[in-house]
């Protein structure tokens, strides 16, 4: 049954069979992503045509590679100050989040840390459209009153940072939490009692202990944000981010470059999961 | 600090409190309070209507989405749980320890990737000129390819796919836990394999299996990108009617209707569920 | 001899709860000084009283003459060892024990001086490398001590350190604690519950109860003087004999006990409040078959429950005849009584003035925190 007890071999092989299968079912996709990323074809799809970097490096006239395709470029390129703009948000509220609920007693703390989970709850379609319209019509609000228009308040860059912000902060704190309980205070006092001040103990212990837990939080908030496409769908302005426009182009067809930008994107998140899985392997 | 000087307590107070009283706030209550306001507005800005909702009901082609995407939601659920199970007790309790390392990192790398990659592999794969009907063609298994994308059964699996690691990893996370010596003193007062896992391992993940349940649950009925990529014309996702409503016939009214139903209805099973097996949603989310 | 530290009618209050009563104490410079107490007597709580980390409800704390009351922790030349001693892991063992010198700005050369002197005072030369899960328990001991002595203070305090250390670790750190004291000079103020660390390593012991004072005095005075029936029972193992104070006619006094045997003591006693005493008596002031029959000698006729060997500290389990409690007797392990076995009859008795009797109080001594 277990390691220890003996077993038959049918149940043996059978389980390796199984669990076989379940990975290649796991792998299959990305694998055959990444394959026919490299196929010299027009189609993502067979028959091999040969192997071709073009999907990567093209320049043209008939295959254009991700490194030179304008509009998949500054998709990317949005993506990434939003991934940018969500994480640095993100992280400090999401660390205060942890001080917060960790260190600091009020009234109400409970239903507090209720609506903070929250967003764990709530599809991410519905923060996106509720937070679409909250700010739709405070901006008519605003504009009836003041007679401005707002314009961070349509949609666009700031409101797609804030749809993100607005479940991402949760992840961050949840993490942070997780540390920040296992934290000894008497380090703060022991530390206090040898002459540092408020801020130094802050600095010098806390922060020092939380910052494998901020750092992971940070890196998950990065990838969380940079993947996301229902809250971010109803959210988006003129310009997309890189899953919305990837979308429309896996929806209609496309070349291989999705290929290639799903590549790069498999192994970016690979290079992301072992880092945080060795980071926390080296914590315990 | 321990200390009772008051004064610094409430400064650190001040600043953790504030930013995280705003995100709340601004971003969690306001706006689903008013997503609940404009449900209950007609599409003109005109004053309080039941119209919307009354559309819900009226529509077969509304409730049906609604209930179609629940019940698959629930079968999803399952599905992922009988899978999930074997899966985890492999690599924590049968695996050689150096192999269940590698197999828990390899499992968790497509946890990283994004779902619309993902779901693009299956695409690949599985559409009627995919890799899958190629292969088959050309071994000679089929005479003509076949479409194998868009259809209920090819979705289904789809959301079992993108959302199965939301289940393996807190069931592995509670099977670390389990003692072998309680599946060994089992197996030595006579048990059989059927009757451990009944009485014994099942019993013991459950708090892994409720709070895997929930998150898979809330993903796959919140899910957009599987059902529409995947999903044939008549396996229509609920959030595709919500999309359809505000982005395409810019009926933000009725879309805020359909979000709210879909709100209560996620709140309604997960408190369902929470309340059956005694746990709190505090416990759940670690 | 300057006073280091002095409390003078320190009280502290927990709403309605008083954890410290009225508590005053003075420590001279270079001393040892050890405050005893059961878990929960507010020893603590004095303790942090003291580090800065509590205000007192009333009351001062001094130090070198200066009153601390309102000045922060971290401006106080005081420095405390925690119980879990609190070293910061995210540190190593040198910058650990720099961590102060740097608080209060002292420059690099000077602070790598300093701290390398004390590794080496504290036996752990070249250590400064090393990173706190790479020391043994004795070892991160000597570190949180370092890190509080390279500053310098007026008065170290210990809140029980040695708690987490094994029994066997626990004996060698107070030989090592005693010396290092007596070596640095710095006044140390130790809580402890344990009555053995007090009294081996300490120049003076409080003992306290339910957030007062018992008493205060050399560790010899409590065993031999206990200043109260707390006292009596918390230092050094004593039995206790519950019985009821009588004033014969010519005067003097003799305890009853149950049995209506009598037993003789010294001194005199206040029958007022009552009669209800106890009367303790050490075991290693209970004698054997004694010789002859002496005046002031109580003499009872017992039967041996059991042998307790345990060397040099080897007991006997005796019920006197008649007696409810069992009486524990030392042992000498002097060959003089290896002919006594379980189930014999023995002839045991004391001396009046060795033992010592006060009205009835009965306290829970836990003596596991």
């Amino acid at each position: 049954m277990i390691r220890t007890l003996p077993r038959s071999k049918a149940y043996s092989s059978g389980f390796k069979v199984f669990i076989g299968l379940y990975f290649a079912f796991l792998f299959a996709p990305l694998i055959v992503t990444m394959v026919l990323a490299f196929n010299d074809s027009m189609f993502p799809s067979l028959p091999w045509e040969g192997f071709t970097l073009d999907w990567f490096f093209g320049n043209g006239p008939r295959k254009y590679g991700i490194f030179n395709d304008r509009g998949n470029l500054r998709s990317i390129a949005m993506s990434f100050k939003v991934a940018l703009a969500v994480t640095a948000l993100s992280t400090v509220v999401g660390t205060f989040a942890a001080f917060l609920f960790e260190q600091e007693d009020f009234r109400f703390k409970g239903a507090l840390y209720f609506l903070m989970i929250a967003p764990l709850v709530i599809p991410g379609v519905i923060l996106g459209i509720s937070i679409l319209l909250f700010a739709n019509s405070m901006g008519l609000l605003i504009e009836r009153v003041f007679d401005v228009y707002v314009k961070v308040l349509g949609p666009g860059f700031w409101l797609v940072v804030t749809g993100q912000f607005s479940f991402i902060t949760t992840i961050v704190a949840l993490v942070v939490i997780a540390r920040l309980r296992k934290f000894d205070r008497t380090l703060e006092e022991a530390a206090y009692n040898l002459g540092a001040n408020r801020l130094q103990v802050l600095w010098y212990i806390t922060l020092k202990y939380l910052r494998p837990a901020i750092f992971g939080g940070a890196a998950v908030a990065f990838l969380m944000s940079f993947e996301n496409f229902n809250t971010t769908v109803f959210l988006v302005g003129s310009q997309a981010t890189l899953p919305i426009n990837l979308y429309l182009q896996v929806r209609d067809g496309s070349t291989p470059v999705i290929n290639a930008i799903s590549l790069l994107l498999i192994v970016g998140a690979s290079v992301f999961a072992v880092l945080n899985l060795s980071s926390k392997r080296e914590r315990n | 600090m321990t200390t009772n000087r008051k004064r610094r307590i409430k400064w650190g107070f001040v600043v953790f409190f504030t930013p995280v009283f705003l995100w709340l706030l601004l971003l969690i209550v306001l706006p689903q309070l008013e997503l609940l306001r404009l449900s209950f507005v007609g599409t003109g800005g005109s004053g309080f209507t039941l119209r919307n909702y009354l559309a819900f009901f009226k529509e077969p082609i509304y409730w049906l989405t609604f209930v179609r995407t629940a019940s698959y939601a629930i079968l999803v659920t399952l599905i992922v749980i009988v899978v999930a199970l074997p899966v985890s007790f492999y690599i924590t309790k049968i695996a050689r320890v150096r192999a269940s390392g590698f197999l828990m990192v390899l499992l968790l790398v497509p946890f990283w990737v994004s779902e619309l990659i993902r779901v693009y592999g299956w695409m690949i794969l599985l559409r009627e000129s995919g890799v899958i009907n190629q292969l088959l063609v050309r071994i000679g298994l089929f005479r003509q390819p076949v479409e194998m994308l868009y259809n209920d059964v090819t979705m289904i699996m789809g959301l079992v796919y993108t959302s199965m690691l939301f289940m393996v990893i807190p069931v592995i996370g509670v099977m670390e836990g389990l003692d072998d010596a309680l599946i060994e003193a089992a197996y030595d007062l006579g048990a059989k394999k059927l009757a451990i896992w009944r009485t014994i391992i099942i019993p013991y993940c459950m708090p892994g299996i409720i709070s895997g349940s929930i998150i898979v649950f809330m993903l796959v009925l919140g899910s957009y990108l599987t059902p529409n990529l995947m999903g044939g014309k008549n396996s229509l996702w609920f959030t595709e009617q919500i999309y359809n409503q505000i982005i395409i016939y810019f009926n933000w009214n009725q879309g805020a209707a359909f979000g709210f139903l879909l709100l209560a209805l996620s709140s309604l099973i997960i408190w369902a569920v929470l309340r059956l097996t005694g746990q709190s949603l505090k416990k759940v989310i670690k | 001899m300057q006073i280091a530290l002095s409390v003078k009618n320190v009280t502290k209050r927990f709403g309605d709860f008083v954890a410290v009563d009225d508590v005053s104490l003075s420590v001279e410079d270079g001393k040892f000084f050890s405050i005893l107490g059961p878990s929960g007597c507010g020893k603590t709580t004095l303790l942090r009283m003291i580090a800065g980390f509590y205000e007192q409800s009333g009351g001062t704390i001094e130090l070198r003459g200066q009153d601390m009351t309102d000045v922060e922790p971290n401006k106080r030349p005081v420095n405390l060892v925690f119980q879990n001693l609190a070293l910061f892991p995210m540190m190593n063992v040198y910058e650990n024990i720099a961590f102060g010198l740097r608080r209060r700005g002292e420059k690099s050369p000077a602070i790598a001086k300093k701290v390398n002197g004390l590794l080496e005072r504290v036996g752990l030369p070249g250590a400064g490398k090393k990173t706190i899960d790479q020391l043994s328990g004795g070892q991160r001991q000597r570190i949180a001590i370092a890190r509080c002595l390279v500053l310098d203070p007026t008065v170290l305090l210990l809140d029980e350190p040695l708690g987490a250390l094994d029994a066997k670790l626990r004996e060698h750190m107070k030989v090592e604690l005693k010396k290092l004291q007596a070596q640095v000079g710095t006044t140390f103020v130790y809580i402890t519950h344990d009555q053995s660390e007090a009294m081996v390593m300490s120049d003076a012991v409080a003992v306290m109860n339910a957030g007062r004072f018992e008493q205060i005095g050399t560790p010899q005075e409590l065993y031999h003087n206990p200043a109260s029936s707390f006292v009596a029972q918390f230092v050094g193992n004593n039995n206790k004999l519950r019985a009821v104070m009588h004033k014969d006619e010519r005067g003097g006094f003799f305890a009853r006990y149950g049995n209506g045997m009598d037993f003789k003591v010294d001194g005199a006693f206040d029958l007022s409040g009552g009669d209800a005493y106890d009367l303790f008596v050490r075991p290693e002031s209970l004698v054997i078959n004694p010789v002859e029959a002496k005046q002031e000698l109580n003499v009872m006729p017992a039967a041996v429950k059991a042998i307790l060997f345990d060397g040099g500290n080897s007991r006997l389990l005796v019920t006197p005849d008649g007696f409810a409690d069992e009486l524990v007797v030392a042992l000498p392990q002097t060959k003089q009584f290896d002919h006594i076995r379980a189930g014999d009859r023995v002839r045991i008795g004391w001396d009046a003035s060795k033992s010592v009797c006060f009205k009835r109080a009965d306290w829970k001594i836990y003596d596991d925190e």
